[in-house]
């Protein structure tokens, strides 16, 4: 969780030390369009590029692990003309380059391979799968959102200009250690409390409405406490700015300056990280629902690298990545709505 | 460094999580010499049992004590996760130096590859690494130390970025020295500290994340036992006796936290340079009998009719806790601005001037305080506090910033920043208010107000961003307008223009205007009336057009002597006023302005001067009132000549 924060602030420091152009000042009617239209390319190009770099490794996964990994599937008892055809079936035999083709036309036509375990159509497993993880996730990043907003800001109000330094104190001391526990841990915490001492919530499952509270609440936690503190460290930051001494010298009501002016600004940077949460989130729900034996991906992809069902493994890693990838474009493209200036910033 | 370390090791929190990582280092090394065979007995009669006094975390299904287990994992899991942060650090460490290894091309290409891994959570690479390894702790631990390689090369890549444009390093590489001891020799030694701390940082997730690992069954498998595998084996049987996975849990999670923890406060410690030591402020004295008596003579002088007044302040104090009690940036002052009527504020910087104006406006926040034993607007007494006459403020005191930059809200149009004030104050819609917002702009002479409403900040020049602030201020019907240095973070030529504007707006409509500047030039050419202030009080209160010849106060003088004209000699240094102004947070007892004053005598240094009337409207505060400063009298030995 903590390199989350350092990657974020390598990251700013990487853009400035590649040298970010300026841009281009061009007339005033054109400027805008213009920059959306640049914006726009430049940001769905990182977008394929990515993507092209992921499909590759996913395709390279099977072909880097030592040995024959149909073997490996089968176990050393398997009859070996068994294993050849399973090889000839999955395209093994031929040509890198042919396989590799073969790889992205499967992707383009929704063909993800074959179970080596079930002989199942992976397609299928990952789309019988894929509903739970992605509520999991979605319902966690609502949440964390949810707390960590009006945390950081109330936090940010009643610590601005060095008062409650207690308060700013108990919340970092908190929200660092909180931040720092891993999900898996919240959850095994919250089954105890929960389900073992109180018997309160189901703690397995997502059969009722009452089962998603636990898995929620342990992949939210962390998140929502590390974006409340970089909410309120913004808060604290854009109050001194002179834009509020602006908005207050007009006499708005507080609600308008803290949520109307200053809430934005504080945004912008917790939108940066919100990329990068949301993107461990999806990861994150891997250990949650094996925790919390919730039948989404998380579990199919463990169960299959550990009876080395290698397609299944294979298309799930990619619907991981897909997912980040979104995630992250996603937070840019709402962040250059909320902050024009940040589609300058990008590169 | 090591005094660094160790001075960061000396503060509370420092010390806690350097025993802790110190605790969990030692229990590593102890911990299987001891109780290994303690750890390993099975006892088939106590399986599953919950915890008593003979195993405290109660047994597993084989009837082991999870007590002992727990604490002799601490060996494995360490090791694994430090192997694995080595792992992550030299990977990282020649990815990221890959533009001084492999030169520009090759090495951005890499930098290219590293910038697309980070957007990939560790725990995703983690994953696709455990099955390119395989499952088990060799491949874990590869997995996991590669997982981490991406972040740490983006921070080397940084790092090196920096050290790497030094001119030694340059000297290094242009002498020949190979790229590999360029990077072992002279840039390492120069990143190794924010390396170390980050390793340790990363060492504590490492630790978390193998846990993470071990826990899916990915990592350790039985028989060896991590801290990861214990708790995967006592979930299982968390209902049966909770200890099983409570044990392992606690310990890796306090392992981990002693870790990440404490690389944060070191990197903290050490990110922040030790101040030298505080700067005591004096104890700010009492009030003078001068001071009361000053009070005394305001209070005569201003017999104006109350109506006529659009501002009334008497005595007005500001202050701000420091470190050794209050500091105090205003310290009584008291003026007052009728109706149209243009006052000009001036004084070097930290003379308290602003200070004044934010005051007036109520727009000082806490902890700083307000006192006044008057301060009207129109009437209202603005002692209040600002939320009891919002409506009254937001409409009929305009305020201009110094800086059309940063006052305005970078995020949101113009015109919704203008339409507020009528939305909130005049009871307009939110349709109506950005109509008036349209014309007000076009009232300051934005061209194409329409669709200028609809753009943001950043694609205003400063002069328009100056000018729609004022429109900002004219949305409601100000009697006064309150402009702080509104002209000085524009170029000359806008200056003017925006001066002009200001004053037009004050014919048309009766508006007074409170302008403050340093620029004595300004002020005298658009005011009235000029208040001089030096060191939070007024030092002379005189008509506009005295300025030049007519003021007595020393410092007035100095200030306007200082001002070059046509006829200054642009060859010599320009003139300055000498000596430094006044620390509010120690103000000299007698006259602030002594310590600079060829005039100064004992009377200065010991009772300060009430700000007494001179005749002709105009008021001083100085016991040499007029007196000639040496042979020249306007500019004389007080105007320093000083090369820039």
């Amino acid at each position: 969780m903590t390199t989350t924060a350092s990657s974020v602030a390598s990251t700013t420091s990487a853009r400035e030390v590649s040298g970010a152009k300026p841009p281009t000042v061009g007339r005033v009617s054109a400027l805008t369009t213009h920059r959306w239209v640049r914006f726009g390319v430049r940001r769905l190009g990182r977008l394929v590029t990515s993507l092209a770099v992921l499909v590759t490794a996913s395709f390279l996964m099977i072909h880097l692990i030592p040995g024959d990994p149909v073997r490996g599937a089968l176990g050393p008892t398997a009859p070996t003309a068994l294993v050849e055809a399973r090889r000839e079936s999955l395209g093994l035999n031929d040509p890198l380059l042919v396989q590799y083709w073969d790889y992205l036309r499967g992707l383009f036509t929704g063909d993800l391979g074959t179970s080596l375990t079930s002989q199942l159509p992976v397609a299928d497993v990952v789309s019988q799968r894929l509903p739970a993880t992605l509520t999991l996730a979605l319902l966690g990043f609502l949440v964390a959102v949810a707390i960590a907003v009006p945390l950081g800001v109330v936090m940010g109000v009643v610590t601005r200009r060095g008062r409650g330094r207690r308060t700013e104190l108990a919340f970092t001391t908190t929200s660092v250690v909180v931040g720092t526990v891993p999900d898996f841990l919240i959850g095994v915490g919250l089954v105890y409390v929960f389900g073992v001492h109180l018997g309160w919530l189901p703690v397995a499952g997502n059969a009722t409405p009452d089962a998603y509270v636990l898995p929620v609440v342990a992949l939210a936690l962390g998140p929502a406490v590390i974006l409340a503190r970089i909410i309120r460290v913004e808060m604290v930051a854009v109050l001194e700015a002179d834009f509020v001494r602006t908005a207050r010298a007009k006499r708005l009501p507080a609600r308008t300056i803290y949520l109307g002016h200053a809430l934005p600004n504080a945004l912008t940077a917790g939108l940066t990280i919100c990329g990068l949460l949301l993107g461990s989130l999806v990861a994150g729900t891997v250990l949650v629902e094996n925790v919390f034996a919730w039948p989404g991906l998380g579990r199919t992809i463990v169960s299959s690298i550990l009876s080395k069902d290698y397609p299944v493994v294979q298309a799930i890693v990619l619907v991981y990545g897909v997912g980040v990838l979104l995630a992250n474009t996603a937070v840019d493209v709402v962040l250059a709505l909320l902050d024009p200036r940040s589609m300058i910033a990008e590169d | 460094m090591a005094r660094r370390w160790l001075a960061v090791v000396r503060t509370p929190l420092g010390l806690t999580t350097g025993l802790l990582v110190t605790a969990v280092l030692l229990l590593a090394v102890v911990a299987p010499i001891l109780w290994s065979d303690r750890a390993e007995v099975v006892d088939t009669d106590q399986i599953l049992a919950a915890p008593s006094g003979e195993h405290w975390a109660g047994t597993d299904s084989l009837g082991r004590d999870i007590f002992f287990r727990a604490l002799v994992a601490s060996r494995l899991s360490l090791e694994l996760a430090l192997v694995a942060t080595v792992i992550g650090v030299a990977a990282g460490l020649l990815l990221g130096a890959a533009p001084l290894l492999l030169g520009r091309r090759l090495g951005r290409l890499v930098t290219a590859g590293v910038n697309i891994a980070v957007a990939f959570p560790g725990l995703l690479l983690a994953l696709f690494f455990a099955v390119v390894f395989g499952v088990g702790a060799t491949g874990a631990v590869l997995a996991i130390g590669l997982a981490g390689a991406p972040s740490f090369a983006r921070l080397v890549h940084t790092l090196v970025a920096g050290v790497a444009a030094l001119d030694y390093v340059s000297a290094a590489r242009v002498a020949g020295v190979g790229r590999f001891r360029v990077l072992l020799r002279h840039v390492l030694p120069n990143i190794a500290e924010p390396l170390v701390v980050n390793a340790t940082i990363s060492a504590g997730g490492a630790l978390l994340a193998f846990a993470g690992l071990s826990f899916l069954g990915l990592g350790v498998q039985a028989p060896a036992y991590d801290w990861g595998r214990l708790l995967f084996e006592g979930v299982g049987m968390i209902y049966v006796n909770p200890a099983a996975a409570l044990a392992p849990g606690l310990a890796v999670l306090l392992a981990g936290l002693a870790f990440n923890l404490f690389g944060e406060v070191v990197a903290k410690g050490l990110g922040v340079t030790t101040v030298g030591g505080i700067r005591l402020p004096a104890a700010t004295p009492a009030r003078s009998g001068a001071e009361r008596r000053s009070e005394a003579a305001k209070g005569e002088h201003l017999a104006m009719a109350p109506s006529d007044l659009v501002l009334d302040v008497r005595d007005l104090r500001v202050s701000f806790p420091g470190p050794a009690g209050p500091i105090r940036p205003v310290r009584g002052v008291t003026f007052s601005v009728r109706h149209g009527e243009a006052l000009g504020v001036v004084g070097e910087s930290g003379s308290g001037k602003s200070l004044t104006a934010l005051a007036v406006a109520r727009l000082i926040e806490e902890p700083g305080r307000v006192e006044a034993s008057r301060m009207e607007f129109r009437g209202a007494d603005l002692r209040d506090g600002a939320s009891a006459h919002r409506h009254l403020l937001g409409t009929s005191m305009a305020m201009v910033f110094q800086d059309p930059m940063t006052s305005f809200n970078p995020t949101r149009r113009i015109g919704g920043q203008l339409a507020e004030v009528a939305f909130h104050h005049q009871g307009m819609t939110r349709k109506q208010a950005l109509a008036r917002a349209v014309e007000r702009l076009d009232a300051v002479r934005v061209p194409d107000p329409a669709k200028r409403a609809t753009q943001y900040p950043h694609e205003f020049s400063g002069g328009m961003r100056q000018r729609a602030m004022i429109g900002m201020g004219v949305m409601g019907t100000p009697s006064l307008i309150i402009a702080d240095e509104p002209t000085t973070a524009l170029d000359v030529t806008v200056q003017q223009q925006v001066l002009d504007l200001l004053q037009s707006i004050r014919d048309e409509d009766d508006v007074a205007l409170v302008l403050i500047s340093h620029d004595v030039t300004v002020v005298g050419e658009v005011c009235d009336r000029v208040l001089v202030m030096y060191a939070g009080r007024i030092v002379e209160d005189l008509p506009a057009d005295r300025l030049d010849g007519g003021a007595r106060h020393p410092y007035t003088r100095a200030l306007v002597a200082a001002v070059p004209d046509m006829d200054t000699d642009l060859d010599q240094p320009l003139a300055v006023v000498p000596g430094r102004p006044v620390d509010p947070a120690d103000v000299p007892s007698g006259c602030a302005f002594a310590a600079r004053c060829p005039l100064a005598d004992a009377r200065c240094r010991a009772e300060d001067p009430p700000l007494e009337p001179a005749g002709d409207g105009s008021q001083v505060a100085c016991w040499h009132a007029g007196e000639p400063l040496g042979l020249d009298g306007s500019t004389g030995v007080l105007v320093e000549v000083r090369t820039p």
